[in-house]
């Protein structure tokens, strides 16, 4: 639960990196710094640290040598006078632990020299009080283990003590110097520590310091970025919103052009191609609204000479019986080829209405199980003529639909017309009703001759025959299919066909259970069930897959694989 | 002999009457039809179908002219071009239903939902979409003609309207209310059959006569005009009650 929270939250923080330049950005942009600024502090840390040190180890092993020298003039002055070595011992320290208490720095004083003797953790050292003689390194001590060895400093951590027990330690350098005691003759070690505590709190104060600018910094750049990236982000959000909005249709839609910089040109650019689009999109708007409206009137034109013709035919039709048989025929002629004519200017102003987009949907619950008898009933003289036997197919339950009772019934009529028309003698025509809680369908099958590959998206081409040589027989306009499909679209639903030569086609009209609400799958199979097997099986797996994406229906060749 | 041999009884507001001269010839014909058409070859070719089918008619090629033939005529329907010269005719249509109730028919080329409801809306009985076929126009103006049969004149009630079906007349507590013949007989036809709820395609069966199915919209337009006419609130309709999905019933009383 708690993972997959969190990969939903990574998830949605991945997606908004990808899709923010500003934030990409802004973080590579304070990434960056962080390292510029974490690189730079490093280095002046180290140089003030190192500055700080030499100066204060410069001053101290002055001060040890002055202290030395002083010592050794001293005890050069005293030489002689008093031989009792310890005696001479405490005069010389003394006097240096007494200024090193005022003037802040701890004395020991170790010794006698020998070889493996000598050390201060053996005994007999004098030293500053409270000063923990462990603070003198070992390794200094090493370097002072013989007699004649030069002045030597190095770093240690002074501790000091209160009643035995170790107290506190602060970083010090200390500084090591030898002298010799003219009372008996010894060399011994004067080891001077001088504390760093000054040193240490003006570093930590630097380092603050630099931590706080570096923060500041830090942020500062960050803030900078994110002003520089809107200005760049900005325009480009503004063109892409512009861009969405003349993709969806409004021309008029332009950028606003501020300044000469690049970006202004950007726009300026942009709104010239939009001009140019528009003016493209006019023209062709133009050149097919002045195509449809003529489509229009002329089908309105020819109405009314086609009702005279049409009424002056039939009362030729009437009295065909007082005729010659060859003036007889020539009514009956006219009287066909009328109302085939009347057909063609009916679907003609249909495609028209649908191109100028007045088609206008009267939606009610439909359930296509009664539109499916309904169409059975009507199209049965049509079938029986033909020798077709009409088989309709419904499950226990209604299969409803919010749609146009009116259109559905026209395509669904238009289909079985053209199941009859392409279907062979003696042929069988399935109508499948099928419906879930989300859409309604209904199928035809037929087995005639088939559809070769490719033709299951031409079928709803306007004016479409896949033989231009085979005659029409039931008298189809070749419109029917495209305003099928047009009906389809208007209610948000598909009409899919398939087909393989010589095993006959099915036509799948799928509707949504609600008007416009979007369609992810059909009830029925676009595939019918007695499809050759090599084919079914070929086809099943893209069917069976939830979600392959709204099919191209009728237009694309999608159609004819689902 | 035809059927209709016998002077049909005439549609007409009670308001209204007016009376016909029985002559010779008008006993042999079904009715008088006015055809109201600009085109000319039109008109007359309706005329000879017409004659040929036993109809008296009356050509008129212009809409402003159409009234004053509807007075000098006194046609039993009217055959209404929508597209006229003058005045269209929707407002014919609308000024001959303001004082008459005479089935009117529209000759409309276009098929479109707002052109047909303008049409039923202004006061048409119904409509065919040019190029329509004779016959197809023959049963339309016979349904207009031949009315609902009255088989039976007991009054009926529908609501708290009372009905005189010989009379043809509708009263709401002894007060008259004006309903055109397809009015007339829509509320007859709900009222016969109080507990039935009528589909509209029953409706448009019996009432206006068609035997295939036809435009729905027909029956919701005239019903919504009757429901003007005779509830209480039309928005909340008691005597005409739409039964979703099915179509419509009478109210109970």
């Amino acid at each position: 639960m708690f993972r997959i929270r969190g990969r939903l939250a990574l998830r949605h923080t991945w997606a908004f990196w990808r899709r923010s330049i500003q934030a990409r950005v802004v973080v590579t942009t304070v990434l960056l710094s962080i390292v510029a600024v974490g690189v730079v502090g490093w280095f002046l840390m180290q140089r003030t640290r190192a500055g700080l040190l030499d100066h204060r180890v410069g001053l101290v092993t002055t001060e040890a040598a002055s202290e030395v020298q002083d010592a050794r003039n001293r005890l050069s002055a005293a030489s002689g006078i008093d031989v009792d070595a310890s005696g001479q011992r405490r005069d010389l320290v003394e006097p240096i632990i007494q200024r090193g208490q005022t003037r802040g720095f701890d004395v020991v004083l170790a010794g006698p020299v020998s070889e493996g003797g000598g050390r201060i953790a053996d005994g007999g050292a004098e030293f500053s009080p409270s000063l923990d003689v462990t603070s003198v390194p070992e390794s200094l001590e090493s370097h002072f283990s013989s007699p004649g060895a030069s002045t030597a400093w190095t770093y240690t951590q002074i501790r000091s003590q209160s009643g035995g027990q170790p107290a506190s330690a602060v970083p010090g350098v200390v500084v090591g110097s030898q002298v010799e005691l003219p009372a008996d003759g010894q060399t011994y070690t004067l080891y001077f520590l001088f504390p760093l505590q000054e040193e240490q709190d003006t570093l930590h104060l630097v380092i603050r310091a630099m931590a706080a600018a570096a923060i500041l910094l830090v942020v500062l750049v960050a803030g900078v970025a994110w002003l520089v990236a809107r200005q760049v982000v900005s325009p480009i959000r503004m063109a892409r919103q512009v861009a969405e909005r003349l993709a969806a249709g409004q021309l008029t839609e332009r950028l606003r052009v501020t300044g000469e910089d690049d970006l202004a040109r950007l726009a300026l650019s942009f709104n010239q191609m939009a001009t140019a689009l528009q003016g493209q999109i006019r023209q062709l708007e133009d050149l097919s609204r002045v195509q449809r409206r003529f489509t229009s009137d002329v089908s309105h034109e020819l109405r009314t000479p086609l009702t005279t013709v049409r009424m002056a035919g039939d009362v030729l039709h009437d009295a065909r019986d007082t005729f010659d048989p060859a003036t007889a025929r020539a009514a009956e002629l006219l009287q066909g080829e009328l109302d085939r004519f009347e057909r063609l200017l009916g679907d003609l102003l249909e495609i028209s209405r649908f191109d100028a987009g007045v088609a206008v949907l009267e939606t009610d619950d439909v359930n296509l199980v009664d539109v499916a008898y309904r169409v059975a009933e009507s199209s049965q003289p049509l079938a029986e003529k033909r020798n077709v036997e009409l088989a309709v197919h419904v499950p226990d339950h209604p299969c409803v639909a919010e749609a146009d009772v009116r259109r559905v019934e026209r395509v669904v009529r238009n289909l079985v017309a053209n199941a009859i028309d392409h279907a062979g003698e003696s042929d069988r025509i399935d109508v499948y009703v099928g419906g879930d809680e989300h859409s309604a369908a209904i199928a035809v099958r037929d087995h005639g001759v088939g559809l070769a590959p490719g033709e299951a998206a031409m079928v709803f081409n306007r004016f479409w025959r896949a033989d231009p040589a085979r005659a029409r027989t039931t008298g189809g306009t070749g419109l029917g299919l495209s305003i099928s499909l047009e009906d389809t679209h208007l209610h948000g639903g598909w009409l899919q066909a398939w087909g393989r030569p010589g095993e006959g086609a099915q036509f799948r009209l799928t509707l949504p259970r609600r008007a416009g609400a979007p369609l992810r799958r059909s009830p029925i199979p676009l595939v019918p069930r007695d499809a050759p097997h090599d084919i079914v099986r070929q086809i099943r797996p893209a069917d069976a897959s939830p979600n392959p994406g709204p099919p191209h229906d009728g237009t694309g060749p999608s159609g004819e694989e689902r | 002999m035809s059927p209709y041999a016998e002077p049909v009884e005439i549609p007409r507001l009670a308001r209204r009457p007016y009376t016909r001269a029985v002559t010779s010839e008008s006993l042999s014909a079904q009715g008088r039809v006015l055809v109201v058409d600009d085109d000319a070859s039109l008109a007359e070719m309706l005329s000879i179908v017409l004659r040929q089918e036993g109809f008296d008619t009356a050509t008129v090629h212009r809409g402003d002219q159409a009234l004053e033939a509807f007075h000098r005529h006194r046609p039993d329907v009217v055959l209404l071009d929508l597209m006229l010269p003058g005045i269209d005719g929707i407002e014919v249509c609308r000024q001959i239903r303001r004082e008459s109730g005479v089935p009117i028919v529209m000759l409309t080329a276009k098929g479109d939902t707002i052109d047909v409801v303008t049409g039923l809306e202004s006061g048409a009985d119904d409509y065919v979409v040019k190029p329509f076929k004779p016959k197809e126009l023959i049963a339309r103006i016979r349904a207009r003609v031949r009315r609902f049969d009255a088989q039976v004149d007991e009054p009926l009630t529908i609501g708290d309207l009372t009905i005189d079906v010989a009379g043809h007349k509708v009263t709401r507590a002894g007060t008259p209310i004006n309903l055109t013949p397809l009015e007339f007989d829509l509320l007859v036809c709900l009222a016969r059959k109080p507990h039935q709820v009528f589909s509209r395609e029953v409706l448009l069966e019996q009432v206006w006569g068609y035997r295939h199915a036809a435009d729905t919209r027909l029956v919701n337009v005239h019903v919504q005009r009757l429901r003007s006419k005779v509830e209480h609130d039309p928005e909340n309709p008691e005597i005409v009650v739409t039964v979703r999905g099915v179509g419509y019933k009478a109210g109970t009383p």
